[in-house]
């Protein structure tokens, strides 16, 4: 450790204001945190501080996705006919230059956005960055990636100011722009299923969704066990209801993500679910929704974002439901759009300043009139 | 008895170094300061000069925003330097001490007969006047209101705060004397809180308003407690009195003498031996810490807090008592870098994230050091101030609203309600390691200035 500490210390003054290399003194300084956790002492008020930081914060996100990540990887190896540990092999190879691209492709312009403000480059982007390639269709050419992550970065967090500071969800942002900005080639059956010949894989036999086949037929082909567990095509990391609860677990015994807000979308997308099965609209039962397509991921990963999500406690359980709903609605009502689950959270992050809005008014007028009462 | 009011929110931080119920009497030190920056808002006019002879209660300085106001020198002996900053601040004026202590003389006046004004005329030029606190805003009272009530909290719920029952000990008269003091000035029962099943001496007080709280950590801070006993609303203004000082006040109304003797913890993990000191307000610090600092190894140092490791100064060790100050903790510096700590297990670090181990056992005592533990970053998540502030506030959207200087919205959420010591647990706990103590602080001086 004191060896690379010192390596560290001899080539800083080259980065800091004033050295040769000072323009990269951003990416050094992520560079230097992310090795050390530095000297830095408090100078004012609480002499003592809990030791939980962003980084940490994150690192638990990150660990959570990891269950999901790695399904994805075996399924996607498997839709074309791989077995075991060569499904694994297979799909994490085939998904690690998307991951590659969107890692390069978005922490390159947080580090350049960090060295304008001056700022130390934010850790949101670390799970921004694993969450893009999981929700993308395992096709989906890199670059359309690397534009979907361009646009997501600078127009859906830097406008805004950067991390903790933005209204929608990053990751949303760049499936939303891929999908709409690139629709022959993000719709259709081919774009599921992974077409790279290598490692002993077979053409895939390409078909629908259950997303598309429960929105046109009303039925699937998969039984709800095969859905839960996870073995139905869809965007590469969502669907395995399984691993992302095994995710959730973690988020929510960690604290990280707010259980208020992932309950919440579960109890809004069911009860919506059998609303729609009430009234006769559908005919499979309301947990189909909760299984399949992008639900559960959503749920965990994306409503609980704390930043675009609710603020306040109640705001949660308002916004959470709405989301769960909302997304139940766009599938069942929404011929155009199988998945609603991005569309619901995206159009609630964008509601949800509202909910807070009216949830602070509410105590503001509490406070005044709980005096009133005392007097 | 009235019902027990329980806070389910707050934090007890567990540290190593509480003080042993042992007491030492410090001898009279060489020197003692008064330092303007122990309050806000405070802008001292001087009223000596170096070589100037005093006594206990003779003026040092007034406040040019509160005229009134006079500080006072809390021993008898002969001003020895004023010390300045940046701008020829004035940072504090020292006394060197004489050997024999006199007082300036004060008619003792009977309560039950004498007028508010008077009552009020004495504690101002006493120098006991800064004593009493005005909510909102946490600065010196003005003597030309009337407060609605008046609060005393009788404990301290801070990380190794003194146990206020052994601090008080034997002092039932001059704290029974100053609480009829504070009825004068509040023109009722002064608000007294205890703290459930430690109720001491206090419960036995004649002619208060007794409340009992129980919880965590801020449940001792008095700005907490007025929220559930009467809220503070705009246009109210309220005094808040450090038990301590109430003694202090009884003091000088029984004797006609200023007499700033305080009982002082020192606690922390660097101490030696954790105990408590008698000594005069304004010590150095040295006399209390002289030879009690455990050896460090070689390129540690440690930091010396006048006060809580959650709201006090840092002092050298040249440095005095702060006037507010009833605890001094000495804890670790934090200057190391550590490798790869925020991904490191750190099972002797603290946190309130499960994402450490320290929930799972909560008996332990942690020796936790300065180290800020990250870097700063904007607000990201959410719901966690919240559990930390015992109050019917929404803490992230007054600070916001302090960030934006929105005073509107700073007076809706709550700002009147709170002062640095009942925000310091959200700053502790924030992964964006914000200076949340400091933005309050902004806030109410903006307010302060725009009102």
């Amino acid at each position: 450790m004191k060896g690379l500490r010192k390596i560290v210390d001899n080539v800083k003054p080259t980065f800091v204001e004033g050295g040769k290399l000072s323009f990269l003194a951003s990416f050094f300084d992520a560079f230097e945190t992310f090795l050390f956790v530095p000297n830095t002492t408090t100078k004012k008020g609480a002499h003592i501080r809990d030791c939980n930081d962003l980084k940490r914060t994150m690192t638990m996100v990150i660990l959570a996705l990891i269950p999901a990540f790695l399904f994805g990887c075996f399924n996607t190896g498997s839709q074309v006919g791989l077995e075991g540990f060569a499904a694994l092999a297979y799909g994490f190879v085939r998904v690690l230059p998307m991951v590659a691209v969107s890692y390069i492709v978005g922490l390159g312009i947080e580090v350049v956005y960090a060295q304008i403000r001056k700022e130390e480059v934010a850790e949101g982007y670390l799970v921004t960055g694993l969450l893009i390639p999981m929700i993308m269709p395992v096709s989906t050419p890199l670059w359309m990636v690397a534009l979907g992550v361009a646009f997501a970065v600078i127009f859906g967090k830097e406008v805004f100011g950067g991390t903790g500071m933005n209204v929608f969800n990053p990751a949303l942002v760049a499936r939303a722009f891929v999908f709409f900005a690139f629709t022959p080639q993000m719709s259709g059956e081919k774009v599921w299923f992974s077409s790279w010949k290598m490692m002993g894989a077979t053409d895939a036999t390409t078909g629908a969704t259950a997303l598309e086949q429960l929105a046109t037929k009303g039925e699937m082909q998969w039984s709800a066990l095969d859905a839960f567990l996870g073995f139905i095509p869809g965007s590469f990391g969502e669907t395995s209801t399984l691993c992302i609860l095994l995710g959730a677990a973690l988020l929510l015994y960690t604290g990280v993500a707010s259980w208020r807000t992932m309950l919440s979308v579960f109890v809004g997308g069911f009860a919506m679910g059998l609303l729609f099965q009430a009234v006769g609209l559908t005919e499979y039962p309301a947990y189909y929704h909760l299984l399949v397509g992008g639900f559960a991921f959503g749920a965990v990963f994306m409503a609980t974002d704390p930043v675009t999500s609710a603020q306040t406690n109640l705001g949660k359980y308002i916004v959470g439901f709405m989301t769960g709903a909302l997304a139940v609605m766009v599938r069942v009502v929404n011929p155009a759009y199988p998945e609603g689950m991005m569309l619901a959270i995206l159009f609630m992050n964008a509601l949800a300043p509202t909910v807070d809005y009216f949830v602070v008014e509410a105590n503001i007028s509490r406070r005044k009139n709980r005096v009133k009462t005392v007097k | 008895m009235s019902k027990i009011i329980k806070l389910r929110k707050g934090l007890d931080i567990n540290l190593q170094g509480k003080a042993a119920e042992s007491l030492v009497d410090a001898p009279l030190a060489k020197e003692y300061a008064v330092s303007p920056l122990d309050f806000e808002n405070v802008t001292p006019k001087l009223l000596v000069k170096v070589g100037d002879k005093v006594k206990a209660g003779t003026p040092l300085f007034f406040n040019k925003n509160n005229q009134r106001v006079l500080f006072c020198s809390p021993v008898s002996g002969t001003v020895s330097a004023v010390n300045r900053g940046e701008k020829r601040k004035i940072l504090n004026v020292v006394v060197a001490a004489d050997a024999n202590q006199e007082s300036e003389e004060f008619a003792v006046l009977d309560l039950k007969k004498a007028k508010r004004e008077e009552v009020i005329e004495t504690l101002i030029k006493s120098g006991l006047w800064t004593k009493i606190l005005q909510r909102p805003y946490g600065i010196v009272a003005n003597p030309d209101d009337q407060p609605k009530a008046v609060f005393v909290s009788a404990f301290d719920s801070a990380p190794l705060a003194p146990n206020m029952n052994f601090v008080l000990k034997g002092e039932k008269a001059a704290l029974q004397k100053g609480m009829d003091v504070l009825a004068v000035l509040a023109g009722g029962k002064p608000h007294v809180s205890m703290l459930a099943k430690a109720e001491g001496e206090v419960a036995t007080l004649n002619g208060v308003e007794l409340h009992t709280f129980a919880g965590k950590h801020p449940v001792g801070n008095v700005g907490v407690q007025i929220h559930h006993i009467d809220p503070i609303a705009k246009g109210d203004i309220v005094w808040t009195v450090n038990i301590q000082d109430v003694v202090a006040i009884g003091r000088l109304f029984a004797t006609g003498k200023v007499d700033l003797t305080k009982v002082v913890a020192l606690t922390g993990s660097e101490v030696e031996k954790p105990q408590y000191y008698r000594v005069i307000s304004g010590a150095p610090i040295s006399s209390i810490v002289a030879g009690q600092i455990k050896k460090q190894a070689e390129g540690d140092s440690v930091r010396i807090i006048s006060g809580n490791v959650l709201t006090g100064k840092k002092v050298a060790e040249d440095g005095f008592l702060s006037a507010t100050a009833n605890q001094v903790t000495v804890i670790p510096e934090g200057d190391k870098y550590e490798m790869l700590g925020w991904i490191a297990p750190r099972f002797n670090k603290f946190s309130v994230s499960r994402s450490y181990f320290s929930w799972l056992c909560p008996k332990k005592e942690y020796k936790l050091d300065t180290n800020i533990n990250g870097g700063p970053r904007a607000f990201v998540v959410t719901g966690l101030f919240e559990e930390y502030l015992p109050m019917d506030i929404y803490p992230m959207y007054l600070f916001k609203s302090i960030i934006a200087n929105d005073i509107d919205k700073m007076e809706n959420l709550g700002i009147y309600e709170v002062v640095e010591e009942d925000v310091a647990l959200c700053e502790f706990v924030d992964p964006s390691k914000t200076e949340i103590q400091q933005l309050v602080r902004d806030g109410i001086n903006l307010m302060i200035k725009e009102c």
